[in-house]
């Protein structure tokens, strides 16, 4: 489905991810794992399309198409959608209206028409109270003075109304104490299906007691250097990082 | 974002620019007495009137230009402006739609404003002023009943004439300043409404301007009245068509609220802007004033702005009345060459008034825009207060934002707060908005939109959907 | 045009005479300085005194200060009694001016490092005019304002403080300026003194500027400061008013700030019947930061006027600004503060605060946050409140036992607290606290029982906004 490689990517000159490759399959989930200023996020962001990362080499392919080719928008409405750490604030914004559009946006681009209004309620509805999210949420400005659990859970909720096909979550636990995780988890496990697959960047192995990742990968200085299943989180949660930047240096 | 990517949106076409072929009664260009009194007798005005507007021009000619404002524009000739200019055929004007020339229909088609549509349907009576002479009145019947005058100020200086006497620049003086004392002399139409005492009048009450014969300068001159416990929602929009020359367009507007009455007064303003290097658009100076004589008396002035290419205009509330509230809530939006500087007046004369003031600018494009804005309490306005934010957007980096907000403060027991910020659209609102699918322009309208929510609630709703389609079509690519 | 033009522009006269009958005292002048006195009154023939129809002076009326006649002082004679009565008891390396004369006696610099130079500038214009040659009138010119003009025509005296490069001052300079009470029947005293600051690169340094009048003063002053800072400079600025309520003082201060510089004012005015002050910083390099923090408190039928520019002319510059405005009986207060971000001076952020708190009916503030924006990338804010004293805070003062005169005061003082905490300088505090508060008991108690009387009455000092507000 999505296929890094070799990718090199600077930021103001200074090279963050030094030759990264990955693949990511249908039904996988992936997480990434590594210390701080490993470039965990750098890969999220690149892949979504943000500005002012440059790659310097390599490649990204999504179902054998040049990602890097692509638009952001291109990006989101193909099925690349990223949940952000820190999901920015959009002023007088409701975020019933981003929804819409969001929706709106991606059906255009699958060629269908815009939802109508009813079955655009029914769904929020449902969606909203998956999350345990009440429906004065709707009416509320985009991510304004919401609190860090609420921001994360309108993540999710975008991620089930727009149905991706590879949802990125950039370390979408910070912040969140547990009651919040287990909302955030559930709605993640509900998008997992054979169709589809996760990218989830996390610091700490919690996350991945509530979404359990199919694969893990330590990314160290720019490089994913081990890759295992789901016991190398548990190794990690004993051993540190110390033992693997050890062993790579 | 790519930066060349958001210029290149910055390209935008004035939707609204084609000449209605009409036979226009035009006398020549210039100004002198005789132009006054021409003009006073193709509207069959009485001698006093003449008098007012002879008095108006006397004035007029020992005055100056201001030049205070943050604008920058050559000087007008006066004297290259033709001051009258009416549809053919004015002693036999329409009495219904039907009669109106298809081609006047159409004009109003093209602007969206469905005229029959929106008088049957929003059951708005409309009062359109083409070029200078009122054209037709709907509803007027439905509005007599309710004991409600609405119709063209030209008709009122005839049929109420004690109303013009007491309430014809008792507001606004007719040497306020150089633009008002110009208009009294030359002001050929406008409208007028009275709503007596009790009376909420049973429809809002709506014109539509348009500037359209070629080197006409059009002053109208609106007055409204609201008795005891009257009220009334009154829209104006206006629109322009496209010219290489610049345009003159210089109102007056009075609102007077007597005890209780409130009055709404809402605008919606696209007046041609010229093309991008500033060529043609509308020069607009307008002075717009509400007297809040009576107790508990409310007016509020809701406007966007998003024409002209010089827009000079400060929409203002005398607060006399004790516990009067004045309320002016605003959205300009410049693009290309435009200039705007506007803001409004607030006047606290008596106890326990009330003013709140929200101004939304956005600056796109090379364009100037300034807000400026008076708060004044007087020794007597004991407990006055005042609320004011006002907040300027920049899109793209050759416009330009100012804020000049005067207070003068004269009472201890008053409170005035005023809060402003200066911001460009976040690179990350936009690449969040993007990263859900949603494309750039409509990620910046969305924006926009948000900014300037405050003041489209207060819009009456049709035009709040209005409003919006215009900004989005003002700022379409304006992409910074 | 012609006829305008050689038309005496009122109010100068009063001026140009005095000017013409002291040309003896400026006869040692070196000719440059000569130049340039000649420059200048040519300039405030030509301008006159600024009327309120000028944007800038729309709120003070000068014009009351063409119709009276004016004499420069003659001797520098005070009593070290009464200068340690008038002055902060303050360690600094110190230059006292009297009614605008250097007064050597009353002066102490020593210990000064041999980098630094802190010299009157009658002495440098005639012994060292490579040191001040260069720089005077560099900034301000001659035209930046009437009073600036003027200034330049009549300036002798002043403060030259030179400070070298990575230099870091170990004592403030305090600039004292005295007035002497009037002698009845004397035209009044005028003294247009000049302040030189100069810090090289990466040098720090605190100026006190303290202006004083013993009671019955009558002076008017017109002063200018020039400030020039380089790279990596930073300069605490004090300036402290304490003029006689029948004092006018006037002052124009240009500051120029390169890369990384640091420049922080803090204005803090008492005194005088008619004060102005001008401040203006450039900064035109990356990284520069204005500081600009003032507290004006009006009492009578005092008039103070403050105006402030910011000109962000460069790419990533900061300014911060907080003015705090106190105004009783029938004083009146005048802020305008306005800041400038010129075409593609991008990243930079600039704030913006205003407060003012009327005691009394009467007094009135005038007061104008502007911003100018040209660039787009910026951050930029300005607010502005005016309103009264928290009765509820009052009263839960005086339900503790603390009579309203001193409750009042105290309150007042929190409203200027967020001016006063960070001063640095305690003499400084207290002389301000004492006159806007009154004589009160220690401080330390005090600031908690503000707080106790703020957290009590449920609000903050200043007026807080209304949710139902209109």
């Amino acid at each position: 489905m999505l296929v890094v490689k070799d990718l090199h990517v600077s930021v103001e000159g200074k090279e963050i991810l030094k030759g990264l490759d990955l693949t990511i399959n249908k039904g996988e989930v992936h997480a990434i794992m590594g210390p701080n200023g490993a470039g965990k996020s750098t890969l999220s962001s690149v892949i979504a399309g943000k500005d002012g990362y440059e790659v310097t080499a390599g490649t990204i392919t999504y179902k054998g198409e040049d990602v890097l080719e692509m638009a952001v928008e291109e990006r989101a409405r193909a099925g690349l959608l990223l949940g952000f750490q820190y999901p920015v604030e959009i002023p007088g914004v409701k975020n019933v209206y981003l929804l819409k559009a969001a929706l709106n946006a991606k059906r255009e681009a699958e060629g269908l028409g815009e939802i109508p209004a009813p079955e655009f309620m029914k769904l929020i509805r449902e969606k909203l109270a998956f999350m345990q999210m009440d429906a004065s949420f709707l009416q509320r400005a985009v991510n304004e003075g919401f609190s860090g659990g609420e921001k994360k859970r309108n993540e999710i909720l975008q991620m089930l109304v727009l149905e991706p096909k590879l949802v990125m979550l950039d370390e979408i636990d910070s912040g969140l104490d547990i009651d919040a995780l287990k909302v955030v988890a559930k709605g993640v496990n509900s998008l997992r299906n054979e169709d589809r697959a996760v990218l989830m960047v996390t610091h700490y192995q919690r996350l991945l007691e509530h979404i359990v990742p199919d694969h893990i990968h330590v990314l160290i200085d720019g490089r994913i250097v081990k890759s295992g299943d789901k016991s190398l989180a548990l190794e990690l949660e004993a051993h540190g990082y110390d033992w693997l930047q050890e062993e790579t240096a | 974002m790519a930066s060349q990517e958001m210029e290149q949106l910055v390209q935008r076409e004035y939707k609204q620019g084609f000449v209605t072929d009409i036979e226009s009664d035009t006398i020549p260009p210039g100004l002198d007495e005789s132009v006054i009194r021409f003009i006073s007798a193709k509207k069959g005005e009485p001698e006093w009137m003449l008098e007012w507007r002879l008095d108006a021009y006397q004035q007029w000619l020992k005055m100056k230009a201001p030049s205070w404002a943050h604008l920058n524009y050559p000087d007008i000739d006066y004297q290259a402006i033709s001051y009258f200019s009416a549809p053919k055929r004015p002693e036999d004007r329409p009495q219904s739609l039907d009669e109106v020339d298809p081609k006047l229909l159409e004009t109003y088609e093209k602007l969206g404003i469905p005229l029959h549509e929106r008088a049957a349907l929003a059951g708005v009576a409309v009062d359109a002023v083409f070029d200078s002479v009122s054209v037709t009145t709907t509803f007027k019947k439905e509005l007599s009943e309710a004991g409600v005058i609405f119709c063209s100020i030209s008709d009122a200086i005839k049929d109420y004439p004690d109303l013009i006497k007491q309430y014809l620049g008792s507001v606004v003086p007719k040497a306020d300043n150089y633009f008002t004392a110009l208009n009294a002399a030359v002001f050929t139409d406008g409208s007028f409404v009275f709503v007596p005492e009790g009376v909420t009048c049973p429809m809002e009450l709506s014109t539509y301007f348009r500037i359209n014969a070629a080197n006409t300068g059009q002053f109208e001159r609106t007055l409204i009245i609201c008795e005891k416990q009257a009220q009334v929602s009154y829209l104006e929009g206006c629109t322009a068509p496209q010219r290489d020359e610049n345009q003159l367009h210089a109102a007056v507007v009075e609102l007077v609220a007597l005890e209780d009455a409130y009055i709404k007064y809402s605008t919606v303003q696209n007046w041609y802007p010229g093309d991008e290097d500033g060529k043609g658009g509308i020069y607009n100076f307008v002075t717009k004033r509400a007297d809040c004589r009576g107790d508990r008396s409310k007016v509020s002035w809701t406007q966007v702005e998003t024409g002209s290419a010089i827009t000079w205009k400060y929409p203002s509330c005398i607060l006399r009345g004790k516990d009067s509230v004045g309320e002016f809530y605003s959205v300009a939006v410049t693009n290309g060459r435009q200039q705007a500087d506007t803001g409004t007046k607030m006047i606290h004369i008596g106890e326990g008034t009330k003013s709140t003031i929200v101004s939304k600018g956005i600056s796109a494009g090379n364009s100037e825009q300034s807000y400026r804005g008076l708060v004044k309490i007087g020794p007597r306005a004991k407990g006055a207060r005042n609320f004011t934010q006002c907040d300027s957007l920049l899109i793209g980096d050759r416009c330009g934002a100012h804020t000049f907000p005067y207070q003068e403060i004269g009472n201890a027991t008053a409170t005035v707060e005023h809060e402003a910020t200066t911001s460009k659209i976040g690179e990350d609102q936009l690449f969040y908005c993007r990263q859900r699918g949603i494309s750039e322009e409509d990620a910046v309208n969305m924006i926009v939109n948000g900014f300037c929510k405050d003041v489209f609630q207060e819009l009456p709703m049709e035009f709040a959907v209005e409003a919006e389609a215009l900004l989005n079509v003002t700022l379409e690519g304006a992409v910074g | 045009m012609t006829a305008l033009a050689t038309a005496p522009v009122p109010g100068s006269e009063a001026f140009t005479s005095e000017f013409a009958a002291r040309k003896p005292r400026f006869s040692a002048d070196p000719s440059w300085m000569a130049a340039r006195r000649q420059a200048g009154i040519a300039r405030f023939e030509a301008l006159g005194l600024p009327t309120r129809k000028v944007e800038a002076w729309k709120y003070t009326d000068t014009q009351s200060l063409g119709r009276q006649a004016y004499q420069l002082a003659d001797d520098a004679t005070l009593s070290s009694a009464v200068m340690d009565e008038l002055a902060l008891a303050i360690d600094a390396y110190r230059l006292v001016f009297v009614d605008g004369l250097y007064n050597a006696e009353l002066s102490d610099v020593a210990g000064l490092p041999d980098t630094v130079r802190v010299v009157p500038l009658s002495h440098a214009i005639l012994h060292q005019p490579e040191v001040v040659g260069g720089s005077l009138n560099r900034l301000t010119g001659i035209d930046f304002t009437p009073f600036v003009a003027l200034n330049s025509a009549f300036t002798e005296e002043g403060a030259v403080i030179q400070v070298g490069p990575r230099t870091v001052l170990d004592k403030p300079v305090y600039a004292l300026f005295i007035s002497r009470a009037a002698v009845d029947g004397q035209p009044v005293t005028m003294s247009h003194p000049r302040l030189l600051m100069q810090l090289g690169s990466r040098a720090e340094a605190s100026v006190i500027e303290h202006h004083i009048g013993e009671t019955g003063a009558t002076n008017f002053t017109n002063l200018v400061a020039e400030v020039m800072l380089e790279r990596g400079a930073v300069l605490n600025h004090y300036k402290l008013g304490e003029a006689a309520t029948g004092e006018t003082h006037i002052a124009s201060v240009q500051v120029e700030q390169p890369r990384d510089s640091q420049y922080r004012s803090v204005n803090l005015n008492t005194g005088g019947g008619l004060v102005r002050n001008d401040i203006v910083c450039d900064l035109n390099g990356n990284n520069a930061h204005a500081r600009l923090d003032g507290l004006f408190f009006g009492r009578d039928r005092q008039h103070v006027d403050t105006h402030t520019l910011v000109n962000h002319n460069e790419a990533l510059t900061f300014s911060d600004e907080n003015y705090k405005g106190i105004l009783a009986d029938r004083a009146r207060g005048v802020f305008n503060g306005r800041v400038l971000v010129k075409r593609d001076s991008q990243k930079i952020e600039a704030h913006q605060n205003n407060a003012n708190l009327l005691l009394s009916d009467r007094a009135e503030i005038n007061t104008k946050p502007e911003l100018e924006i040209y660039a787009d990338d910026v951050k930029c804010s300005h607010g502005t409140t005016t309103g009264q004293l928290d009765e509820g805070a009052v009263f839960a003062l005086r339900a503790r036992g603390i009579d309203e005169q001193t409750a009042r005061g105290l309150l007042t003082l929190a409203f200027a607290n967020e001016v006063m905490t960070g001063l640095g300088i305690d003499a400084i505090a207290e002389r301000i606290e004492r006159s806007v508060a009154g004589r009160l008991p220690s401080r330390f108690h005090l600031d908690e029982l503000v707080d106790l009387s703020v957290e009590l009455a449920g609000g903050t000092v200043a007026v807080a906004r209304d949710e139902d507000f209109a």
